[in-house]
């Protein structure tokens, strides 16, 4: 098969699959509903402790209000995506996984992560989407910030590699419920770490912030892209995020390839 | 009749006290089978750490109102503490229960389905309590002087504001718990409920840096008697004549969640035989 064949075919079966998950958003309406309404209402929640902050000061770690509003609404972006397209995947293999039922997946001819990626999407939480776009909006017209072509590059350019990071990390969790079953509480831990990407990393000290940046890349995912759409962010900077974003990719794709092969099925 | 109703009490009370034990070591033997689990969901109560480097870094610049760095510090750990110790699963039991009809199966027990849970509950108590005490150590260290470590008074205070925290968190629950005989998305009333406790407990922020009018109106709901009151009476923000009254008010709200619960419970019930069959 040609390049081109394979990747009409990809995006053959990425339809399909897009098909099969509207479906379901359709039939359980209320339910799918009530969870972007819900998300939306968490989003002005988790703005209650910025207001609280900045109605006390002007600027936190060298950051103003619509300045660490436009980390917020980043934030947002990518958890919409997260919980849009990302999450309910994920939950569908690790129940997979536990159940047998991988192994049907794992049986078709189609590589195994692409179609594991895209098992399940939730249309509804474009209705967040839109909400944090609002947000990042908001900020920048405080901020009376009209980001150049070139800001507005890099940071279309790092944000894609934060939903690539934040991709990988999912992947990352998918592959060791390889070996934790339960994996509820490992999906809960991924959020609850990833909630701390709602503050510039220059919030954090020491270990945390090395944490941070490295291990766990929140400041690759909310705090760059902002940088760079405000324009703070220098050219080196923004190379080596981006390249340790595309490397943390890599690696992630090896780790759950050498988790797939050491997969026995529930039934053997 | 009334001396066969008294008997009756009588025997399912001392059932129950024997019991207890067992269903205790099954639900210690339980949570040591997913011990990895277990530690995850530790780990997974990281929120109040974060919260603290965000305000330990704005109150770098100075004080916020009472609260220093020390202050937040304290503040947060005793948080962490009080979350991790009077934390609960019911809610997510509970639904899963309902929805798949495995509920019927502790109806055919001879003892109340929710004193089973809350044997489940409470033999996790002692071990979180155990991986939590570097944490108290901590505290100490940060905040010795303001903690009721010589004042038997304040002492007995904490103890019972906590074991209110825990009882009232746990009784919440099950009262959403059983609205899932009712509807499908009983855990998004859950989420709904965590969204106003975290504003309005002082789980995020203290309440005393929220405008006034929060911080009045998180006094008459419930949410700041989970988490906010306990770790306040902690760290020695209130004084005891405050701190024994709001204890009053903690356990009136426990008391009045406790009348809702039987009340569901046996309506809820009616509901659910329809459910299994």
């Amino acid at each position: 098969m040609t390049v081109k064949q394979t990747l009409h075919r990809y995006a053959r079966l990425l339809l399909v699959q897009l098909r099969t998950s509207l479906t379901l958003a359709v039939q359980y309406r209320f339910d799918f509903f009530l969870e972007g309404v819900l998300a939306l209402l968490w989003l002005g929640i988790t703005l209650v402790p910025l207001m609280v902050v900045f109605a006390q000061r002007t600027t936190v770690a060298g950051w103003s209000y619509p300045e660490a509003l436009v980390v917020v609404g980043l934030f947002s972006v990518l958890k919409a995506v997260l919980d849009g397209a990302i999450t309910p995947s994920l939950n569908h293999v690790v129940d997979g996984i536990r159940k047998g039922t991988l192994d049907f997946i794992l049986l078709k001819p189609a590589d195994a992560q692409f179609l594991v990626s895209t098992a399940r999407f939730d249309p509804w939480r474009v209705l967040d989407l839109f909400g944090s776009v609002a947000i990042v909006l908001y900020a920048l017209r405080r901020l009376h910030h009209v980001p150049s072509v070139w800001e507005a590059l890099t940071g279309c350019a790092l944000f894609s590699v934060a939903i690539l990071l934040i991709y990988s990390l999912w992947i990352l969790v998918v592959s060791l419920s390889f070996r934790v079953v339960k994996v509820d509480n490992l999906s809960y831990l991924f959020m609850s770490i990833f909630d701390a990407g709602r503050w510039p990393i220059h919030v954090f000290k020491g270990a945390l912030r090395v944490l941070f940046t490295v291990v766990f890349p929140l400041a690759l995912m909310t705090t760059y892209p902002a940088q760079a759409l405000l324009g703070h962010l220098s050219l080196t900077h923004a190379l080596l995020a981006g390249t340790g974003g595309l490397l943390f990719a890599g690696c992630a794709r090896w780790i759950w390839q050498r988790s797939l092969q050491a997969y026995t099925s529930a039934s053997s | 009749m009334k001396r066969l109703l008294a008997s009756q009490a009588f025997a399912s009370v001392r059932r129950l006290l024997r019991a207890y034990p067992s269903l205790l070591r099954v639900g210690l033997a339980d949570m040591l089978a997913y011990r990895a689990e277990f530690l995850v969901w530790i780990l997974s109560m990281n929120m109040p750490l974060i919260m603290m480097a965000l305000w330990t870094a704005v109150a770098a610049d100075g004080p916020m109102g009472r609260f220093g760095q020390r202050e937040f510090v304290a503040y947060y750990l005793g948080m962490l503490i009080v979350r991790i110790l009077t934390g609960s699963w019911l809610v997510w039991e509970l639904t899963m229960e309902i929805r798949r009809g495995t509920l019927a199966m502790r109806l055919l027990r001879p003892i109340h389905p929710l004193w089973a849970f809350s044997a489940m509950q409470l033999a996790a108590v002692p071990m979180r309590a155990l991986v939590i005490s570097p944490l108290i150590g901590v505290l100490y260290w940060v905040a010795g002087a303001s903690l009721p470590m010589h004042d038997p008074e304040r002492l007995a205070i904490l103890v019972a504001s906590i074991a209110g925290a825990w009882v009232l968190l746990f009784l919440v629950m099950a009262v959403i718990g059983m609205l899932a005989a009712y509807v499908e998305s009983a855990l998004s009333v859950f989420d709904l409920w965590l969204g106003a406790q975290a504003i309005l407990s002082g789980f995020l922020v203290p309440l005393e840096l929220m405008p006034p009018w929060v911080a009045r109106l998180a006094r008459v709901l419930p949410f700041r008697y989970i988490l906010g009151f306990p770790v306040e009476t902690l760290i020695g923000l209130e004084s005891d004549a405050v701190a024994l009254h709001e204890l009053g008010i903690q356990w009136l709200f426990v008391a009045g969640a406790l009348a809702m619960t039987l009340l569901l419970w046996r309506k809820a019930l009616q509901r659910f035989a329809a459910f299994g069959g």
